[in-house]
C-alpha cells in the first residue's frame, strides 16, 4: 500500500486536469435522462478533486522547507522545451478554492438547475479542468489553451437556463472575451519574439538579459499580455461586461464564476513577480503605478455599484469588483507582507461571494420576487423602495388573525437564511468576527508597518474602510426587505443539498478564524515564495526528464 | 517582405476593430475573425520572415536558425487557428438565438435611436 503511494504521488500534481478531463468524457457518453447518476459523477469527482488539492496543499506545506515546489513534466522532455506543471503554495491554494466553489456550485444545482438545460455537469467539469490547468501550468502558451477551455465551458455555462437578458449578456461577455483572447495571443507572441522562449521560468531568467534596444519591444508585450488579464480580473473601465453577465447566470453558475476574476488576478500576480521582480535598488517595477491606479480606480467604482444597487444579484457582482479592486490595488504596492494579506482576503472574498450567490437563489424564492425590484434597477421607478411602498401592516406585532407574534417560533428555514445572510454580510464587509475582517485587517496592518506609506497605500486604506461600510449598508438594506417585511405565510421549502454548500462554505471562512495563525502561515509563505522567485525559477530551470521513459513523438 | 506583413497586419487588424465596433452582431462577428487573422498572422510573423527554409531539422544542415524557419511560431498559430475557429463557431450559435429570441440583429438585441 505505500509502495502504491508512493509510487502515486509524484503524478498527483497531474490529477486536477486529468480527474475533470476524465469525468467530462466519462459524462458525454450519457443521455440527459441518466441525470441523477452524471449529478453523483460530477459531485464524486468535484469531492474527489477536493481531497486532491487538500493532499497537494499538506505535500507542498508540509514538510517545511520554505520552498516546496512540486514539478511535473507531462510528456517527460526537457524542461525549457516541454510543458511543465509547476505546483506552489499559491498554486496549492488557488486549487483549494476551485475545488471547494466548484464542489460547492456543484451541490446546489443538483437540486433543480441541473434541469435547466444539457450537459450542465459535463460543462462545470470541463470548467474545473480549465481552472486547475491555468493553476498549474508554468508555460505561457499552454496557459492560452487552459484560459479559452476555461471560457469555452463559461460560454455554456453562462448561457445555461438563461433567457432573453441571459442570451444578451452571454453575447457582450462572449465578444469582450474573444477580444481579451487576441490581446493575450499578441502578448504572447511578443514575449516570445524578444524573449524566443514560452516557459514562465526560462522566460524570467531571459528578460533582464534582453539588450537595451528591445527592451521596449518587451514592455509592450507584457503590457498587452496584461491587458488580457486585466480584462478578465475586471480592472475598471474594462468591466463593464461582468455585471450584466454575473446577474444573468443561474445562481450555481454565477458562484462558480466568482473563481473566474480570480483567474486573470492569479495570472497577473504570477507573471508580474517572476518577469518583473522588485530589485535591491528599490525602484518601482515595470507597471506598478498602472496596477495600483487601476485597482483603486475599480475598487472605488465597485464600492459605488454596490450602494447604487437594490437587486441582490447586483449587489453581489459589484462585491466582486470590489474585491477585484483590492486585490489588483494590493499587488501593485507590492511588499511581501501585504500579499500575504492579499491571499487570505482572495480566499475569504472568493468563498464568501460564491456563498452570497447561492444563498440569494434562497432568498429569493422565500421572499417576495425580485420582478419589481427589476424595474426599479432600470430606472424606471425614481424611489423604489418608500415605505408607502410596503403592504400596510397595522400593528407591527400582529399577524393575520390579530395574534401576538412574540414568542412565536420562527421557521428553521427563515432562521438558516437569516443567519447565513448575516454572516455572509460579516464577511463580505469584512466585519468581526469573521474572516473577511481578519484578511482585512492583515493587509492593513501589513500597510501600516512598513513605516512610510505611500500615497496609493492612504487611498487604498479609507477606500477598503468605505467600501466595507458601504457594502453594510446595502446589504443590510437588501436583508430588511427580505427579511424584515411581510410575505407569503407559508414558509420557503428549503432542501438540505441546497442549505449544505452554503452552510460549508461559510463554516471553512469561520474555520479559517479559528485556525488565523496556520492560514496566516500559510499566505505568508506563499507571498515569500512569490517576492522571492528564485526558488521557483530555479526548481523548474533543474527539474529533469525520467529517465528510460520514452517521450511520445521520440524517434526510439 | 516585412513591410507587405505589416500593411497586411494592419489593415486587417484596423478593420476589425471598425467592424467590432459597429452595432450589428454580424459584423461583430466579422470584426472579431478580422482580428483573429491579423492576430495569427502576428504570430507568424514573430518567427522572423524567411523564404524557403525548412521547419524540421533535416540531415547533414547545421541545426540553428541561420538554416531553419523557427517551427515554434507555426505550432502556436496551428493552436491558436482551431482555438479561434470553435470560439468564432460558439459564438455564432449565440448570434443566432440572440437573434431569435430579440427580434433584431442588434448587439443589445434592441434598436435604440438609430
Amino acid at each position: 500500500m505505500n509502495a502504491l503511494i508512493e509510487a502515486v504521488m509524484p503524478h498527483l500534481i497531474i490529477a486536477p486536469i486529468l480527474l475533470p478531463l476524465v469525468a467530462a468524457a466519462l459524462m458525454l457518453f450519457m443521455s440527459e435522462q441518466q441525470r441523477y447518476w452524471k449529478a453523483l459523477i460530477n459531485v464524486s469527482a468535484s469531492l474527489l478533486g477536493l481531497l486532491i488539492a487538500l493532499a497537494l496543499l499538506a505535500r507542498v506545506h508540509g514538510n517545511g522547507t520554505p520552498s516546496a515546489i512540486g514539478i511535473y513534466l507531462p510528456a517527460n522532455w526537457d524542461v525549457p522545451f516541454g510543458i511543465v506543471l509547476a505546483l506552489d503554495r499559491l498554486t496549492a491554494l488557488m486549487l483549494l478554492i476551485t475545488a471547494i466553489v466548484g464542489l460547492a456550485a456543484v451541490l446546489f444545482s443538483s437540486a433543480r438547475w441541473h434541469r435547466a438545460g444539457v450537459h450542465f455537469h459535463t460543462l462545470v467539469q470541463i470548467q474545473l479542468m480549465g481552472l486547475n490547468g491555468a493553476f498549474l501550468t508554468a508555460d505561457l502558451f499552454n496557459l492560452f489553451v487552459f484560459f479559452e477551455v476555461t471560457l469555452a465551458a463559461s460560454y455554456g455555462l453562462l448561457l445555461h437556463g438563461s433567457g432573453r437578458a441571459g442570451v444578451k449578456a452571454g453575447l457582450h461577455y462572449i465578444a469582450v472575451n474573444l477580444l481579451a483572447s487576441s490581446f493575450f495571443l499578441v502578448g504572447v507572441a511578443m514575449l516570445y519574439g524578444v524573449t524566443g522562449t514560452l516557459n514562465m521560468a526560462d522566460m524570467a531568467q531571459k528578460i533582464p538579459l534582453v539588450p537595451e534596444g528591445d527592451i521596449g519591444l518587451m514592455h509592450a508585450g507584457a503590457a498587452i499580455l496584461a491587458l488580457a488579464f486585466l480584462i478578465k480580473a475586471a480592472i475598471w473601465p474594462l468591466n463593464f461586461w461582468l455585471v450584466p453577465a454575473y446577474s444573468a447566470a443561474s445562481t450555481p453558475v454565477a458562484a462558480l464564476f466568482a473563481i473566474m476574476t480570480k483567474v486573470g488576478i492569479y495570472a497577473l500576480l504570477r507573471l508580474w513577480m517572476l518577469f518583473f521582480p522588485s530589485g535591491t535598488d528599490g525602484a518601482t517595477p515595470f507597471g506598478a503605478e498602472v496596477l495600483v491606479a487601476g485597482g483603486l480606480a475599480t475598487l472605488a467604482f465597485g464600492a459605488l455599484g454596490v450602494i447604487a444597487s437594490q437587486q441582490l444579484r447586483k449587489v453581489a457582482a459589484f462585491s466582486l469588483l470590489v474585491s477585484s479592486g483590492t486585490l489588483l490595488a494590493a499587488i501593485g504596492l507590492n511588499q511581501a507582507a501585504l500579499t500575504g494579506g492579499m491571499l487570505f482576503y482572495l480566499f475569504s472574498s472568493t468563498l464568501s461571494i460564491s456563498a452570497l450567490y447561492l444563498l440569494i437563489e434562497l432568498v429569493e424564492r422565500a421572499g417576495r420576487p425580485e420582478a419589481d425590484v427589476l424595474r426599479a434597477d432600470d430606472g424606471s421607478q425614481p424611489l423604489p423602495f418608500t415605505v408607502e411602498a410596503a403592504p400596510a401592516i397595522g400593528e407591527a406585532n400582529l399577524d393575520d388573525d390579530e395574534e401576538a407574534l412574540i414568542g412565536r417560533p420562527i421557521p428553521a428555514a427563515m432562521a438558516f437564511l437569516g443567519l447565513a445572510f448575516m454572516l455572509c454580510v460579516l464577511l463580505i464587509a469584512g466585519l468581526p468576527p469573521m474572516s473577511g475582517f481578519m484578511a482585512k485587517f492583515s493587509m492593513l496592518s501589513a500597510l501600516l508597518a512598513g513605516g512610510e506609506v505611500a500615497t496609493g497605500g492612504w487611498v487604498l486604506l479609507v477606500l477598503m474602510l468605505v467600501s466595507g461600510l458601504l457594502t453594510t449598508i446595502a446589504l443590510s438594506r437588501a436583508g430588511i426587505r427580505h427579511f424584515w417585511t411581510t410575505h407569503a405565510d407559508t414558509p420557503p421549502r428549503l432542501r438540505l443539498i441546497e442549505c449544505l454548500p452554503i452552510a460549508a462554505l461559510i463554516l471553512v471562512c469561520a474555520l479559517c478564524v479559528l485556525r488565523a495563525g496556520p492560514v496566516l502561515n500559510y499566505v505568508h509563505a506563499a507571498a515569500d515564495g512569490l517576492h522571492q522567485p528564485a526558488s521557483y525559477i530555479g526548481a523548474i530551470m533543474t527539474a529533469r526528464p525520467v529517465p528510460g521513459v520514452l517521450r511520445p513523438g521520440a524517434l526510439p | 517582405m516585412e513591410i507587405i506583413i505589416a500593411l497586411a497586419i494592419g489593415v486587417m487588424a484596423g478593420s476589425g476593430v471598425w467592424l467590432l465596433l459597429r452595432p450589428r452582431t454580424f459584423q461583430v462577428i466579422m470584426g472579431l475573425s478580422m482580428l483573429s487573422y491579423a492576430v495569427n498572422l502576428f504570430i507568424f510573423a514573430m518567427g522572423s520572415l524567411s523564404i524557403d527554409k525548412e521547419p524540421i531539422v533535416v540531415p547533414g544542415m547545421v541545426p540553428d536558425l541561420l538554416h531553419y524557419t523557427d517551427p515554434m511560431p507555426q505550432a502556436l498559430v496551428l493552436t491558436a487557428i482551431v482555438i479561434g475557429f470553435a470560439m468564432t463557431a460558439l459564438f455564432l450559435v449565440v448570434l443566432l438565438a440572440s437573434r431569435g429570441l430579440a427580434g433584431t440583429d442588434h448587439v443589445d438585441g434592441e434598436d435604440g435611436d438609430l
